[in-house]
């Protein structure tokens, strides 16, 4: 499953066995997308949450 | 069995976690914190969680607040609230060890900026200063001298939120460039490794880079890690402990352990041990 970076047009290869919820990064750009959906093996990215201040272990 | 794994991040750990609860024969599945919505006012039974939830939301304050609504609806949660709530604040936590005479680093809480060079001075420098929330080392600070110490005030006084106009302050312990993490499942010791301090840094969080090496407890520290993760309401934890002059000082208990670190230095399935237990605490 491919799809393109929304910052800077890379492509960005999701994994087949990526489930939702998942983050991938663009290799060019680095940006940071979360799995929101994946229909008819083709796999919808959103913006992951960026590091906030609360998280860690 | 069913045993609900929450996330807001879905890491290899979350997913490692997933895969061994289903080779014990849970019905695991992984769940999305961030699109939950709760009615709060109305009190339910919550059956849609299962058995029994693990939470491993790597967002603080969305696993504090989340973990005490699905205790309302008489979930069972891994770990529970007042677990979360002592260790996700090191005042709390070292309110605790202390009440509970585990050896830990000499701390003071300073109230204002006023007192902070005096506390800090009782101690002697260096001293470190530390969040009360706050995770892999992250505005952790040394100040090696009053100059360095009034800088670092300087700043935390420019930030908008109040919490950070108070100080916690401990002692730096003379200790090897390493500490200890045990990272503790109920009654075992599901992996314990030396957390070694990248170059250029002091801080030894594997998240800043830290390199684990395997470690079998002595009986002292199987001791001081079990009389910790038990001082805190015991559950999934990871006790880090650092080797001091006077013997072991435990200064954290994590509430929501990370193990990819500990797992790469040591054989045997982590996952595998915590899930084992949360498997143990499924409501009957």
């Amino acid at each position: 499953m491919d799809t393109k970076c929304a910052e800077c047009d890379a492509q960005i290869s999701i994994p087949d066995d990526a489930i939702v919820g998942e983050i991938v990064s663009c290799k060019d750009c680095g940006v940071e997308y979360e799995v929101a959906e994946i229909k008819n093996g083709t796999a919808m990215l959103k913006p992951a949450e960026t590091i906030e201040e609360d998280w860690g272990e | 069995m069913k045993l609900t794994i929450l996330f807001d991040r879905l890491r290899w750990e979350e997913k490692a976690l997933q895969k061994e609860a289903q080779a014990l024969g849970a019905n695991a599945a992984l769940v999305d914190a961030k699109p939950l919505v709760f009615e709060i006012s109305r009190v339910r039974r919550a059956r849609e969680f299962g058995d029994v939830v693990l939470q491993r939301c790597i967002s603080f304050y969305r696993t504090l607040y989340l973990t005490r609504i699905l205790e309302n609806l008489g979930v069972s949660v891994v770990n529970p609230y007042l677990v979360t709530e002592s260790c996700g604040n090191k005042l709390l936590t070292t309110l605790i060890l202390a009440k509970a005479k585990i050896p830990t680093p000499r701390t003071m809480i300073s109230l204002s900026s006023d007192t902070v060079a005096e506390s800090a001075q009782k101690m002697g420098f260096p001293v470190v200063l530390k969040p009360f929330v706050g995770s892999w080392g992250r505005m952790v600070s040394i100040a090696r001298d009053k100059e360095a110490l009034l800088s670092i005030v300087e700043l935390r006084e420019e930030l908008q939120n109040p919490i950070e106009h108070m100080y916690y302050l401990q002692e730096f312990v003379k200790r090897p460039p390493r500490d200890v993490r045990a990272v503790v499942a109920g009654d075992e010791i599901a992996a314990c490794v030396y957390r070694y301090a990248p170059e250029d840094d002091w801080r030894t969080n594997v998240a800043r880079g830290g390199l684990t090496k395997a470690l079998k407890p002595n009986k002292e520290l199987r001791e001081i890690i079990f009389r910790a993760a038990d001082a805190v309401g015991g559950g999934v934890l990871g006790v880090d402990a650092m080797e001091s002059e006077e013997g072991y000082l435990v200064h954290e208990v994590n509430n929501t352990v990370e193990f990819a670190g500990a797992q790469a230095a040591t054989s045997g399935s982590i996952a595998r041990k915590i899930a084992a237990y949360v498997i143990s605490r499924a409501r009957k």
